[in-house]
């Protein structure tokens, strides 16, 4: 198995595929790699040949922002959103959606599994049912 | 969508003219604007704005990040009160 750009160990696949395992890289970017690389994108990662492979690294490396770097940016855009108090920045802190999606129903994959809200009159204990979640 | 770059930034002609009348003078007094929907723009840092979210100006001081973003973004117009309470009308926050 084959080290690209640190952690990432693309299996027995296709190169063209095996690349999509690294954070940042799809089908456009793989497709792209393999043909600046003039690496046969058929071949299985495995098969690369460590020539091959340090130029691919090589490409990647100054072409796109993969990985650590590029999580890092993500999450760094998401913190200032937050620390200039925008609309947007405060949809993130809340757990919500953050591009306008109605939230009566649906919008699961932000605001994770069901949680049945009852009316509940005493104030005590409301805070102790929030604790809990 | 984001906004064509071909027809550039918007701002409400107005409001623009208060701006720099204020950067002109050196003043700095909290500007009231409705103009939710203009941009911040880097001449606009440092001045307090009032926004309207629909009931009252919101002051806010706008800082360097902020630039590129619109006014409204930062006076939010819905208030969330509390899920599960019927009896009394909890403010939440």
């Amino acid at each position: 198995m084959p080290r690209l750009m640190g952690v990432d160990i693309p299996g027995r696949k296709r190169v063209e595929y095996a690349l999509r395992y690294i954070h940042g890289i799809g089908p456009k970017r793989a497709s792209a790699v393999v043909e600046q690389c003039k690496v046969d994108p058929a071949k299985k990662a495995d098969d690369l040949t460590p020539d091959e492979i340090r130029h691919i690294v090589a490409f990647i490396q100054d072409t796109y922002r993969v990985e650590g770097d590029l999580r890092r940016e993500v999450s760094q855009n998401i913190r200032r959103l937050i620390s200039i108090g925008s609309y947007r920045g405060m949809r993130h802190k809340r757990g919500l959606p953050v591009r306008g999606q109605r939230t009566r129903t649906n919008a699961r994959t932000r605001k994770g599994g069901k949680k049945t809200v009852g009316a509940v009159r005493d104030r005590g204990e409301r805070a102790a049912i929030k604790a809990k979640v | 969508m984001a906004r064509s770059i071909k027809k550039g930034f918007y701002v409400e002609e107005s409001l623009l003219e208060k701006v720099e009348k204020m950067n002109a003078s050196g003043k700095k007094q909290p500007i009231k604007t409705w103009s939710r929907r203009s941009m911040i723009l880097p001449d606009f840092v440092g001045h307090t704005f009032a926004i309207h979210n629909g009931k009252q100006h919101m002051p806010i001081f706008i800082t360097e990040n902020m630039v590129g973003h619109r006014l409204g973004e930062f006076a939010p117009t819905r208030t969330f009160r509390q899920h599960g309470v019927h009896t009394d009308k909890a403010v939440a926050k």
